[in-house]
């Protein structure tokens, strides 16, 4: 076992040693396999951190929404409908909710304004999201100023920030207490935005809202199938853009692989003669080209994933953002929360390591496989 | 001792471009001593080394090393043969550039396994015995001709071999160096080295080393001197 090392360790030091022999070339094909791996990377970071997104939006989300239509419109709703919603054989919960969008001048932003289902703040505080409180520069203890739909101004003090499980749906979000939503917008007292409903059994998640359509002909009934399919919608078409980039990136692999698996020069095949020539066997070489190929692979993988992450979590993917997240016009921005699953990391590894390795090894075994006394002429 | 009973090498068998290096070759050569292939260029001197060291396989015939049959010998055993048993030193020297004279000299027992420690110790005594240790450090390619030549015997000595097999090791040295060269040859004979050279240079086959000098053309023995 100790000799077997040994022999790794040689042959890693002869293998590091000819890669810094050859360091313009490698250096060049280390930087453009990053720039893949980066581009592949980012592509899937991105889409995973967008699903992920997705799923913590819709984890939480009620089975059915009931919204009052008015004139195609979307209305108010009484609060007396809650009781009568309740009462249908299936539901299990209804509960009213208050939110709208604010329009903030200052700095040309849109925040939603919600009154949280529990906990939310007392009358005259506020708890707001990572994105507002970046644009506003606004942390806890300071004060925000809104300007109600008669024109008065309120203060409202911010009590905390919102933490960042996800931030598409929390970034613009400013969680205010009933009182002051009603006092901002001017929201009647018995009247809500729209109510969410729970059913005992999502298979009678349609009869329920049937009933509800028949008993309430002037309101839509939102179910949840329904949000995924706009989340699906929104999100999918993303990932057709991103399917681009991913064919464009495996072509650069295949191109990149291809390029090595075409042939040596005529140094390399020189040198793979004279070792022969000196005693070492065809499984010496392609070691040797094995962890040359891991070597170079590798590299470019560990710094194409690290450039990958700081691309996507912290820039929020700028590269990409105006094409493919479509928030980019909104204001405040939002960053997609940090999250990489090992699946991934695994999947990037057999994509850029496997067959950049394989491509190395072949046309050294083609090489090395040959007799060696071609050096000797 | 090595034999070799009408040992034939065709390349190209078949093709328009057929080439007949070594044509019947039956010859013993005996262990410890120095033998010198001498002959015009394309008699088939470097060939015929090449088939003794195990470096390429003959078309028909045999050979036998310590008699042993090695002609059917699968490549790895050949690997093996040729790592334990030979030490090559080629007319262009063939070292590796862009590495050191000293990694150059450890390279031939790195799938060994030896501790990296005990072998650099051994590879820097190989070239104190050449006086080249000042050296050790400087990449080949910086190397004079007598210098790279001195690297690639000690490249050849460091797994130990009981056979060197030289290639018109003089061809590209100075009368001055040649002799040098032959000096450091006279010294591993006396060490009891079979020693197998392929030269058509005065320096080599008129030396006293020589014990037999062996005539080839056209790929056949055309005679023999002791």
């Amino acid at each position: 076992m100790e000799k077997w090392i040994e022999r790794q360790k040689h042959i890693i030091d002869f293998t590091l040693s000819s890669l810094l022999r050859r360091k313009g070339r490698n250096a060049a094909l280390i930087l453009v396999y990053t720039l893949v791996v980066f581009m592949l990377a980012s592509v899937v970071f991105f889409v995973q951190a967008i699903k992920r997104e997705a799923s913590v939006i819709l984890k939480d989300s009620p089975d059915m929404i009931i919204q009052r239509m008015s004139a195609g419109r979307h209305e108010l709703i009484p609060v007396s409908y809650l009781d009568q919603i309740l009462s249908i054989r299936g539901v299990s919960a209804v509960r009213t909710r208050l939110w709208g969008y604010y329009y903030d001048p200052v700095v040309g932003a849109n925040y939603t304004l919600m009154v949280a289902e529990d906990s939310g703040p007392a009358a005259g505080s506020i708890i707001i999201g990572q994105g507002v409180s970046r644009t506003r520069l606004a942390q806890e203890g300071d004060t925000l100023e809104f300007r109600s739909h008669d024109g008065a101004i309120i203060d409202l003090g911010v009590k905390s920030t919102i933490s960042r499980e996800s931030e598409l749906v929390s970034s613009d979000l400013i969680l205010v207490s009933e009182q002051d939503f009603r006092r901002i917008f001017g929201t009647p007292a018995g009247f809500a935005t729209d109510l969410a409903v729970r059913v005992k059994n999502p298979r009678e998640l349609s009869t329920v809202a049937l009933k509800i359509s028949e008993r309430f002909p002037d309101t839509r009934q939102i179910l949840r199938d329904e949000i995924l399919r706009t989340y699906d919608a929104v999100f999918s078409w993303r990932g057709g853009m991103m399917l681009v980039i991913l064919c464009g990136s495996l072509l650069a692999f295949i191109i990149l692989a291809w390029d090595k698996a075409s042939g040596l020069s005529s140094e390399e095949r020189r040198e793979i003669g004279i070792l022969k020539a000196i005693g070492w066997e065809t499984s010496d070489v392609l070691l040797m080209k094995f962890w040359e190929g891991i070597a170079i692979s590798l590299s470019s993988l560990l710094a194409g994933v690290i450039l990958a992450y700081a691309h996507v979590f912290f820039t929020s993917a700028a590269l990409f953002e105006a094409a493919l997240k479509g928030w980019s016009v909104l204001y405040p921005t939002f960053r997609v929360t940090p999250f990489i699953d090992l699946s991934q990391l695994v999947i990037l590894f057999f994509l850029a390591v496997v067959p950049y390795t394989v491509a190395t090894i072949i046309p050294s075994w083609r090489a090395a496989t040959v007799d060696p006394d071609s050096v000797m002429r | 001792m090595i034999e070799l009973v009408n040992v034939r090498k065709v390349f190209n068998a078949g093709q328009p471009n057929e080439f007949v290096a070594i044509d019947g070759v039956s010859l013993v050569i005996d262990a410890e001593r120095t033998t010198v292939f001498r002959g015009p260029s394309g008699s088939g001197k470097t060939t015929l080394l090449s088939l003794i060291g195990c470096m390429a396989r003959p078309t028909s015939g045999r050979i036998r090393l310590y008699d042993r049959e090695i002609t059917s010998l699968p490549e790895r055993f050949l690997t093996g043969i040729r790592q334990k048993t030979f030490g090559f030193i080629f007319q262009q020297c063939n070292l590796i550039k862009g590495i050191t004279a000293l990694e150059n000299v450890m390279l031939p027992a790195y799938p060994s396994g030896e501790k990296h420690a005990s072998l650099k110790n051994r590879a820097m005594d190989l070239l104190d015995t050449f006086k080249i240790l000042r050296k050790a450090q400087s990449k080949v390619e910086w190397l004079s001709g007598g210098e790279a030549q001195r690297v690639a015997i000690a490249r050849a000595l460091i797994n130990n071999p009981s056979m060197i097999i030289a290639d018109e090791p003089t061809a590209n040295l100075d009368t001055k160096l040649s002799r040098e060269f032959m000096e450091i040859m006279g010294r591993l004979k006396s060490e009891r080295k079979t020693i197998l050279f392929a030269s058509h240079d005065p320096i080599v086959y008129e030396s006293d080393l020589a014990d037999l000098v062996v005539d080839l053309r056209d790929g056949r023995v055309e005679g023999s001197v002791p």
